[in-house]
C-alpha cells in the first residue's frame, strides 16, 4: 500500500471534519431543512456511486431507477420477515446481481446504445416487479411502517455517502482504478495491454449499482408507502445523470459539487414560482450547458490552472542562466 | 413649540397604534396546499382538486373570511407543487409547517401522496380531510393517525358498487350474468378487482374473460377484441383517465355492444360526455352524484363560474365538501387551534354540498360508487347508505 | 388476421412517432429528448384548431407542419449549433445534447402547462369504422397508418433518390468524411434537425385524433421513439420504420395472444434481444 501524500491527509482531515459538522445538522433543525439536506444526501450518495462507474469509463448509465426501485421493494417485500440492517444489505447483493447481468450482457454496446440499453433496463425491471406484484399479490404498493425518523435517515445516508467516498478512493488509488483510467482514455489501448476489459467493467458496475440499491433501501421507510412508478421512477435516473454531469465527473468530488447547487436551486424555483417550476429549470439547465461544459468541477479546474500559469515563466530563467 | 410636537406626534402615533390594533382584528387565516401540477397525476389534479381549492378560498374570502370566535379571518392561499413525487410532497408539507408556518392544510390529491405525508402531518397536529383518496386500509389508517379524516370511501365500497348496479340490472331483465373484467395495473385498480371478482362471482355472475395491462396503455384494440369474443354481456373495466376513454373510443369503433358498459376513473369527467356526446349515455363508472340534489347542482354552476370548468362527478364535490367542513369546523371551534379543530370534526356531522357527512370514527361511510350518465348528467344508481340513486338503464348499442 | 392488421395499424403509430427522431439523432448527432415534446405540442395546436376554428386536422398539418420546421430550425442554430462547435468528440456533443434538450424539455412542457393546463385533453375526429376483412377498425387509425406510408415514401425518396438526400445519408455515415467531399455538414445537420421536427409535429397532429393527452405525456412519447430508434440502427430510416412494425405488431400479438400486462415487458425485452445479438441495431453500421 502507497503511503499517503500529505495532500491526501489533508482532504482526509478535511472531510472527516466536514462530515461531523454536517452529522450534526438534524439537531439543529427537525423540519424543512433536514428534509431538503436528506434529499442532498440522497442525491449526493446516488451521483457520487454512478459516478464510480460512468465517470472512469464515460459509459452514460441510466439504470439508476432499476437499482434503486430494487432496493426499495427488498425492504418493502421483506420489512415483515427480516430486521431492516438485513434487508438493506439485501438490497445491496439484488442490485449488484442485477448490474452484473446487465455488465455480462452488455459488453459490446458502447456509447448511446448502453444508455438507451440501461433506460430501458429500469423500465423492464419496473414493469416485471409490477406484473408479478399483481399476479402473486394482487396488491400494487407496500405499505412501509417503520419506527424511523427523518433524523436517523439522515445519519445512515450520510454515512452511506462517507463509504462510498472512501471506497472510490480506495478504487482510485488500486490497480482497478488504474486499469479504468486507461480504459477511460482509450480501451483498444487498454485491451491490447492485457487488460481484462470486460471483467473490470462489470466489477465496477457492481460496485457502483449495489451502493445505489443500499441508497433506495434506506430511503424506503421514508414514505410509508411504496408502489412502482415512483420508486421506479425514470426522473431518479435523469436526475442523477444531471446533477453529476453539472459537477463534473472527473473528480470523485465533482458530483458534490453539482448536487448541492442543484437541490438548492430546485428548491427556490419550486417555492418561489409553484405555477411556472418547469420554464425556470429548463433555463437553468440551458444556462448551465452553455457555462458549463465541463461541469462546474471543470470550470474550477481552468480557474486553478489559470491561476498557476504565471508562475511558471519565473521558474525558466534559473535554467537558462545555468545554461 | 417641541413639548406640542412630541405631543402631537405621541397622539398620532397613539392613534396609528390603535388604528392598526383594530385592523389587527381582521386577521389572516394561512392555509396550505400542496399537489400535482406537474407529473403523471396532474390531469387529474387539474380537474378535481385546484379547480375546488380556488372555488373555496375565493367565496370564503368574498363573504369576508371565516369567523374564528370574535375575528373575522380572511384566507390566504400558500400553494406548492409536488410533482406527483412522495419525496417533493413531504418536502412541501415540512416546508408548510415550519417555515411559512400554516394555520391548516389542504389535503394532498390522491391515494399514495396522502399515505406518503399522513405521518408527517400527523406530527405536526394539522387535521387531514382526505378527498381524493380511496383506499381499502382507512380504518388501519384512521387508527394510526387520529388526526386523519378518510371521506371517499374504500375500494370495497367502489367495487361492490359496480357489482350492485350490474345485479339491478340483471334482476330487471336488462342484461345476463356473463361479465368481462379487466383492470389497470396499478394500486387502485388492483385493490378494485382484488374486491369486484368476489363480489362478481358471489352475485352469480360468470366471468367470461379477464385481463390486467399496464398503466399508461392506450392501445387497448387487443383487449377489446379478446373480450367481444368471449360474448359478455358485460363489461367492467377498473382504469384510469387514459385508458377509460381509450376502451369506450375502441369499445365503439368495434361495436362491442354489451348490456351494461362500465369504466372506472375518468367516466365522471365532464370531458368524457365531451368526446363522446351521445354515445356516453348509459356508460356507468365510478361515482355518481345525487341526481335529486339542488346543492349540487348549485355548486355546479359556481364551479362552471369561477374556474370556467365543469366538475367531475366524483371527487370534485367530495374535495370541496371537505374544504366546507374545514371551515365550517375551525367556526364551530371558534379557535385556530389545530387539536380543538379536529375534536369538532369529530363531534357532529357537517352539511355540505354531498349531504350529511359524519366524521365521528374519522370515516366517511355514505358514498356514491356509481354513476352512469343519463341525460347528460351523471347520476348516482349505486350508493352505500345514501338514498335516491336512480335505476340504472340498459346500455344501446354504439352510434 | 385481426390481430396483424392492429399490430400494422400500431405499427403506423409508431413510426409517426419515431421518424422525426431519427434523422435529428441520426444526422445531426442530437439526442433531442425534448422530441415527445415537439409531438405533444402539435397535438395541443391541432386541438385548438379543431375546437376553436373547426380546421380538419388534416389540414391542420399544413400549417403546422412548417411552423415545427421553423422553430426547430430555430433551435439548431440557436442554441444547438454552438455544442456542435464546441464537442471536441461526439461523446461530449452527446453529452451536451442530452443536457441541452433536457432543458427544453422542461421548458417546452412548462410553456404547454402555463398555455393549455395539466388536464387530459381528447377530441374526436374521424372516429368511425372502418371494416376490414370483417373486423372494425378506427378510421383515424387506419388514417394515420396511410399518412404515415406517405410520408415515410416522400422521405425514402427524398434520401435515396435525390442528391441532396444522398448528401444527408452520407453525413449521417460519417460527417467528417462527408465534409471532406464537399458536403455542407452544418446546413445538412441543420436541415435535417429542422426537417424532423417537422415530421414529429405531422406525427403529433396523426396521433392527438385518436390518444388522450395531456401537458406531461411528451417524455413518455420520447422514450418509446428513442427505443424504435436505436433497435433499427441509428441513422436509418427504413431501419426505425421496419423496427416501429416489428414492435407493434409484437405487442399487439403479446396482448392478445398472451396477456396484455406484459406489453411493456415484452417491447424492452424485444430491444434488448435486438440489441443484444446486433448491437448497432437492425440496419446500423458496426461502431468503429
Amino acid at each position: 500500500m502507497t503511503r499517503l501524500s500529505s495532500g491526501e491527509v489533508l482532504t482526509g482531515i478535511l472531510g472527516a471534519a466536514t462530515l461531523g459538522v454536517l452529522a450534526l445538522l438534524p439537531l439543529a433543525d427537525q423540519g424543512y431543512y433536514l428534509s431538503l439536506a436528506i434529499n442532498m444526501v440522497l442525491f449526493a450518495a446516488l451521483c457520487t456511486a454512478w459516478t464510480l462507474f460512468s465517470g472512469p469509463t464515460h459509459y452514460v448509465s441510466l439504470a439508476t431507477a432499476a437499482f434503486y426501485g430494487l432496493g426499495t421493494y427488498t425492504v418493502g417485500l421483506g420489512l415483515d420477515y427480516l430486521p431492516f440492517p438485513v434487508l438493506v444489505v439485501m438490497g445491496g447483493v439484488v442490485a449488484a446481481i442485477l448490474a452484473g447481468l446487465v455488465g455480462a450482457a452488455t459488453l459490446r454496446i458502447s456509447g448511446v446504445y448502453f444508455v438507451i440499453f440501461t433506460f430501458g433496463l429500469a423500465e423492464l425491471v419496473r414493469q416485471i416487479v409490477s406484473y408479478t406484484q399483481v399476479k402473486l399479490s394482487s396488491r400494487m404498493g407496500l405499505y412501509v411502517f417503520t419506527d424511523f425518523t427523518e433524523r436517523d435517515i439522515y445519519w445512515m445516508l450520510l454515512g452511506l455517502t462517507a463509504v462510498v467516498f472512501i471506497t472510490g478512493w480506495l478504487i482510485n488509488r488500486s490497480r482497478l482504478g488504474f486499469a479504468m483510467q486507461i480504459i477511460g482514455n482509450d480501451e483498444t489501448v487498454a485491451k491490447h495491454s492485457g487488460i481484462d476489459t470486460a471483467k473490470l467493467k462489470i466489477i465496477l458496475f457492481m460496485i457502483s449499482g449495489a451502493f445505489i440499491g443500499i441508497a433506495g433501501a434506506i430511503i424506503a421507510p421514508r414514505y410509508s408507502y411504496v408502489e412502482p412508478p415512483g420508486a421506479f421512477s425514470p426522473m431518479i435516473s435523469f436526475l442523477v445523470v444531471i446533477m453529476a454531469l453539472l459537477g463534473g465527473t472527473r473528480k470523485l468530488w465533482g458530483p458534490l459539487v453539482g448536487v448541492i447547487p442543484f437541490t438548492i436551486v430546485m428548491d427556490i424555483v419550486s417555492v418561489r414560482f409553484p405555477n411556472d417550476t418547469s420554464i425556470v429549470m429548463g433555463l437553468a439547465f440551458l444556462v448551465i450547458v452553455y457555462l458549463l461544459p465541463d461541469g462546474i468541477t471543470g470550470r474550477l479546474e481552468q480557474f486553478w490552472a489559470y491561476l498557476k500559469k504565471p508562475r511558471a515563466a519565473p521558474e525558466a530563467a534559473p535554467v537558462e542562466e545555468r545554461a | 413649540m417641541l413639548r406640542k410636537m412630541t405631543m402631537m406626534m405621541a397622539a398620532s402615533a397613539a392613534a396609528f397604534v390603535m388604528a392598526t390594533g383594530v385592523a389587527a382584528a381582521q386577521d389572516t387565516l394561512k392555509i396550505g396546499a400542496s399537489a400535482p401540477k406537474t407529473g403523471p397525476l396532474a390531469g387529474g389534479a387539474a380537474v378535481t382538486h385546484w379547480p375546488n381549492v380556488k372555488l373555496w378560498v375565493e367565496e370564503v374570502n368574498k363573504r369576508g373570511g371565516l369567523k374564528v370566535g370574535n375575528k373575522q379571518m380572511k384566507v390566504e392561499l400558500i400553494e406548492y407543487d409536488d410533482k406527483t413525487s412522495g419525496e417533493e410532497a413531504v418536502k412541501n408539507i415540512q416546508r408548510l409547517a415550519t417555515v411559512d408556518k400554516v394555520d391548516f392544510l389542504v389535503s394532498p390529491y390522491s391515494t399514495g401522496i396522502n399515505v406518503a405525508t399522513a405521518p408527517l402531518i400527523a406530527k405536526y397536529g394539522y387535521p387531514q380531510i382526505a378527498t381524493t383518496a380511496a383506499t381499502d386500509n382507512v380504518a388501519e389508517f384512521a387508527k394510526r393517525w387520529p388526526n386523519s379524516f378518510w371521506l371517499l370511501g374504500t375500494s370495497k365500497q367502489l367495487a361492490e358498487g359496480a357489482v350492485e348496479a350490474l345485479k339491478k340490472m340483471r334482476d330487471s331483465g336488462a342484461i345476463g350474468k356473463r361479465v368481462a373484467l379487466v383492470n389497470v395495473a396499478d394500486a387502485f385498480g388492483l385493490e378494485l378487482v382484488r374486491a369486484g371478482k368476489p363480489a362478481l362471482q358471489k352475485a352469480g355472475f360468470d366471468i367470461v374473460y379477464e385481463a390486467s395491462y399496464p398503466l399508461g396503455t392506450q392501445d387497448v384494440a387487443p383487449i377489446i377484441s379478446a373480450a367481444k369474443a368471449a360474448n359478455p354481456d358485460a363489461f367492467v373495466a377498473f382504469s384510469y383517465p387514459p385508458d377509460t376513454f381509450a376502451l369506450t373510443d375502441q369499445a365503439r369503433i368495434q361495436k362491442f355492444d354489451v348490456g351494461a358498459f362500465y369504466v372506472g376513473v375518468g367516466t365522471a369527467f365532464p370531458g368524457f360526455a365531451g368526446r363522446f356526446k351521445d354515445n356516453a349515455e348509459g356508460v356507468m363508472g365510478v361515482g355518481g352524484i345525487d341526481p335529486n340534489s339542488k346543492a349540487i347542482q348549485d355548486y355546479a354552476k359556481r364551479h362552471k363560474e369561477v374556474t370556467g370548468a365543469d366538475i367531475d362527478a366524483w371527487a370534485s364535490a367530495m374535495t370541496y365538501a371537505g374544504l366546507e367542513i374545514l371551515g365550517q369546523a375551525i367556526e364551530r371551534a371558534g379557535t385556530t387551534d389545530k387539536a380543538a379543530v379536529i375534536a369538532e370534526i369529530k363531534k357532529k356531522p357537517f352539511q355540505t354540498v354531498v349531504g350529511e357527512v359524519n366524521l365521528a370514527d374519522n370515516i366517511n361511510h355514505k358514498v356514491w360508487t356509481t354513476g352512469q350518465w343519463q341525460g347528460g348528467t351523471f347520476n348516482g344508481v349505486a350508493s352505500d347508505g345514501i338514498p335516491g340513486a336512480k335505476a340504472p338503464v340498459k346500455k344501446q348499442p354504439w352510434k | 388476421m385481426e390481430t396483424i392488421v392492429t399490430g400494422i395499424l400500431l405499427g403506423g403509430t409508431y413510426a409517426l412517432i419515431a421518424i422525426g427522431l431519427t434523422l435529428q439523432y441520426g444526422v445531426s448527432r442530437i439526442m433531442n429528448l425534448a422530441n415527445g415534446e415537439t409531438l405533444i405540442a402539435a397535438c395541443f395546436v391541432t386541438f385548438w384548431l379543431f375546437t376553436s376554428y373547426a380546421v380538419n386536422p388534416i389540414w391542420g398539418i399544413l400549417v403546422i407542419a412548417p411552423i415545427a420546421f421553423a422553430v426547430n430550425w430555430a433551435i439548431y442554430m440557436l442554441l444547438l449549433k454552438p455544442l456542435v462547435d464546441r464537442a471536441r468528440n461526439q461523446g461530449m456533443l452527446e453529452v451536451d445534447s442530452i443536457l441541452a434538450t433536457f432543458g427544453l424539455l422542461f421548458l417546452f412542457q412548462g410553456l404547454m402547462l402555463r398555455s393549455f393546463g395539466g388536464a387530459y385533453t381528447s377530441y374526436a375526429f374521424l372516429a368511425e369504422r372502418f371494416e376490414l376483412f370483417g373486423a372494425y377498425y378506427g378510421l383515424n387509425r387506419v388514417v394515420a397508418f396511410g399518412a404515415a406510408c406517405v410520408i415515410a415514401l416522400a422521405l425514402y425518396l427524398f434520401l435515396y433518390w435525390t442528391r441532396y438526400g444522398t448528401a444527408v445519408r452520407a453525413v449521417a455515415v460519417n460527417p467528417g468524411s462527408a465534409r471532406l467531399v464537399g458536403i455542407d455538414v452544418a446546413k445538412a445537420a441543420a436541415l435535417s434537425f429542422a426537417l424532423g421536427g417537422a415530421l414529429t409535429a405531422c406525427g403529433g397532429t396523426l396521433i392527438s385524433t385518436f390518444y388522450t393527452f395531456n401537458a406531461s405525456m411528451g417524455v413518455v412519447f420520447t422514450m418509446k421513439a428513442l427505443i424504435i430508434v436505436i433497435m433499427g440502427g441509428v441513422g436509418d430510416v427504413r431501419g426505425a420504420l421496419i423496427a416501429a412494425l416489428i414492435l407493434g405488431i409484437a405487442e399487439t400479438a403479446v396482448a392478445g395472444l398472451i396477456d396484455p400486462g406484459l406489453t411493456l415487458a415484452a417491447t424492452y425485452a424485444l430491444f434488448t434481444f435486438v440489441l443484444l445479438f446486433r448491437p448497432q441495431g437492425i440496419f446500423g453500421r458496426q461502431q468503429a
